[in-house]
């Protein structure tokens, strides 16, 4: 499970001083449930993410992880976690078998179960053919195989997609999809970033809608079609952030 | 400290390292090919130039033959010379290297040898042209052996003993043992190039293993990790540190061998004064404390960490590869500097050249491998080092800490 409450982040910048990336952030995401995270580029998605995944600390709030929290904790949160994002990329002069290898010694993992995991994870996402090449001149569905795998070979509670999709070629993207779907399956806790309309509307139990480090809206599909009676997910977002106007001015904040 | 996770993330950064071939290219392909490749060469090319301008008759001018008709002849008859026609260009004649040297005989030359006041010959050269060097060398030994026979003849018609004109003999023997000369010649020149290529040694890895991974995006994936950073930047450390000591080493030992190697193959093949020449370049080693390169090895450790753990901070700063080339690139010159001035004749190891970083190792690493052991000196220069390179791991360690730092944007 990840509770977060009132989270905080603070960055200072040269031209516009002390900026909000995310701005008392609150919300709980359960097991077998996923929550999505939809928002603009720079409306403070990211920044949330890598909080949960303790790649940055708050400044203010706090977050549990499956039970720990994500400063006092860091390193057990890393453990229960599952972090998978456009920025996340492979070692190219390792092959998928070395990479996903490493990530398990990382985790503390003995040889003979990463052994034995490596081939579960190559039988499921089928990536034998692959297996011992070098990931520098993988395709880019076979290296998302191995980010994925990468991802899961310590077999996370918690998965954190950070717009996972990104520049990838639809059949790439539906398949990443798909496996998201598997992780919610599974009932892992399942937190998943975008600015894509459509896929926060198909995939996610919870939608969070975030704006200029704020969360503005929050709840299910229809809980928030009922609430802004539109039926559009756009129309949704557009009306959540108070209108065009102001989801413009926050882009032109960032410039 | 989880020793486990610092070994995983070294060795997985060797694995990496040992497969990218713009290190292997730094790392072993110069040390391997390019220096025995340079010293071989250069060593032929120097055999064979020396040995071509040695079996070569030199090509003289003579200015004035008609005032020196005897000595002139002597000259024309010595097979060492090959005098050719007189002319009123001789000086662009020597400076375009149409010929080594040239001669000019006063007139009255005869009249002024029996004379009081002793006429000038003047002989004419290129300087810093090797050909004409060696002219001039032959030419004023030459003449000097010249002017004793006529001396000598003199004399002897006088009924007068040759110790006239030469009472005494001047002769030189050297008393400082060859460790020592061979300390004082290549002492400095030692510890400049091991500087030079520790430093190179860890540019490419500290790079590549920080604003590299930035980059391609791999340090966000490692940093998702349990592991925490101190181990990450630990591991990334030791891989920096092993590929400068392994660059350093490598090199210095390819470079022994290679030397060694070239004065034996061309003492035998190549014969005359090159080969001796060459024997003298590659013996040189011999003459050196083995004593004293195992003290620069252990003075040059806390270098190498200092290093390994500088440029790991000022790269770790720059998001990207390039960038981070801009930052270290600079640095290369307050490296070299401070390691130039140590190979400088004059400088000595004082109290306040102590207090100098790597000049300090520069002039304390020449005097080990001349055999002096000044333990005060040594012990304040290696505590220095360490406490440089202690607090050069500390900053790496609290950078790699910092999201501003490693999330720059």
């Amino acid at each position: 499970m990840i509770e977060v409450v009132n989270l905080t982040k603070t960055f200072k910048d040269k031209k516009r001083g002390v900026v909000r990336a995310v701005d008392d952030v609150t919300f709980r995401c359960e097991p077998g449930q996923i929550y999505g995270l939809l928002g603009a580029n720079g409306a403070g998605k990211t920044t949330a993410l890598r909080m949960i995944a303790t790649l940055l600390k708050p400044v203010s709030g706090s977050a549990t992880v499956a039970g720990y929290d994500v400063v006092k904790q860091g390193a057990q949160v890393r453990a229960a976690v599952g972090f998978l994002a456009a920025s996340t990329a492979l070692y190219g002069r390792l092959t998928a078998r070395e990479m996903i290898t490493y990530f398990g010694r990382l985790n503390g993992m003995d040889d003979a179960t990463i052994r034995g995991r490596v081939k579960q994870l190559a039988d499921e996402l089928d990536m034998h053919e692959f297996l011992d090449r070098k990931c520098d001149k993988f395709s880019t569905g076979m290296k998302q195989k191995t980010s994925i795998a990468r991802t899961l070979v310590h077999d996370p509670a918690v998965m954190i997609f950070d717009e996972p999709t990104l520049g990838l070629d639809v059949m790439t993207a539906r398949a990443i999809v798909r496996f998201v779907r598997d992780c919610r399956d599974a009932g892992k806790t399942v937190i998943y970033s975008s600015h894509v309309m459509s896929e926060i509307e198909k995939l996610c139990d919870q939608i969070g809608i975030i704006h200029d480090g704020k969360l503005v809206a929050e709840g299910t599909l229809s809980e928030l079609q009922a609430r802004y009676e539109e039926t559009d997910m756009e129309e949704i977002f557009v009306k959540a952030v108070g209108g065009e106007a102001a989801l413009a001015a926050a882009i032109a904040k960032q410039l | 400290m989880n020793w486990n996770a610092i070994c995983t993330v070294y060795f997985k950064e060797l694995t990496d390292t040992l497969r990218d071939k713009r290190t292997l290219i730094t790392t072993f392909l110069i040390p391997t090919l390019v220096i025995p490749g340079i010293i071989f060469g250069a060593g032929f090319v120097m055999t064979k130039v020396i040995k071509k301008a040695q079996t070569e008759a030199t090509s003289v001018m003579i200015i004035g033959a008609e005032n020196a008709p005897e000595l002139a002849e002597e000259i024309r008859a010595d097979e060492r010379f090959r005098v050719v026609a007189s002319a009123e260009d001789f000086r662009d004649q020597i400076s375009n290297k149409a010929i080594r040297v040239a001669v000019e005989i006063p007139e009255g030359f005869e009249a002024g040898v029996s004379s009081t006041a002793a006429p000038d010959v003047m002989i004419y050269h290129y300087q810093g042209e090797m050909k004409s060097g060696m002219g001039r060398g032959e030419l004023r030994g030459f003449l000097n052996e010249y002017r004793d026979e006529m001396v000598a003849a003199g004399l002897a018609d006088r009924g007068l003993p040759a110790t006239i004109a030469r009472p005494f003999n001047v002769e030189s023997e050297n008393v400082a043992p060859p460790e020592k000369v061979g300390g004082n010649a290549f002492g400095g020149f030692v510890p400049y190039i091991v500087v030079i290529l520790c430093m190179t040694g860890a540019m490419y890895p500290a790079m590549d293993l920080t604003a590299g991974e930035k980059e391609r995006g791999t340090m966000e994936t490692l940093l998702c990790s349990p592991v925490s950073r101190v181990n990450i930047v630990l591991g990334k450390f030791l891989m920096t540190l092993s590929a400068s000591v392994a660059t350093m080493a490598l090199s210095l030992i390819m470079f022994a061998v290679s030397a060694l190697g070239a004065a034996k193959f061309f003492a035998g093949g190549g014969g005359g004064v090159g080969a001796a020449a060459a024997g003298e370049g590659g013996g040189f080693m011999m003459l050196i404390d083995p004593w004293g390169v195992i003290g620069v090895f252990a003075m040059i450790v806390p270098l190498a960490v200092l290093f390994a753990a500088g440029l790991l901070t000022v790269s770790l700063f720059a998001k990207s590869f390039k960038e981070a080339q801009s930052y270290v690139s600079p640095l290369m010159i307050v490296v070299i500097l401070p390691a130039v001035m140590g190979t400088l004749p004059g400088i000595e190891l004082t109290w306040k050249t102590a207090l100098i970083p790597i000049t300090n190792l520069s002039l304390v690493c020449k005097e080990m491998l001349s055999g002096i052991w000044n333990w005060n000196y040594i012990a304040v220069i290696f505590g220095s080092q360490v406490i440089y390179a202690a607090f050069a791991l500390w900053l790496c360690v609290k950078m790699f800490n910092r999201e501003s730092v490693i999330f720059r944007t």
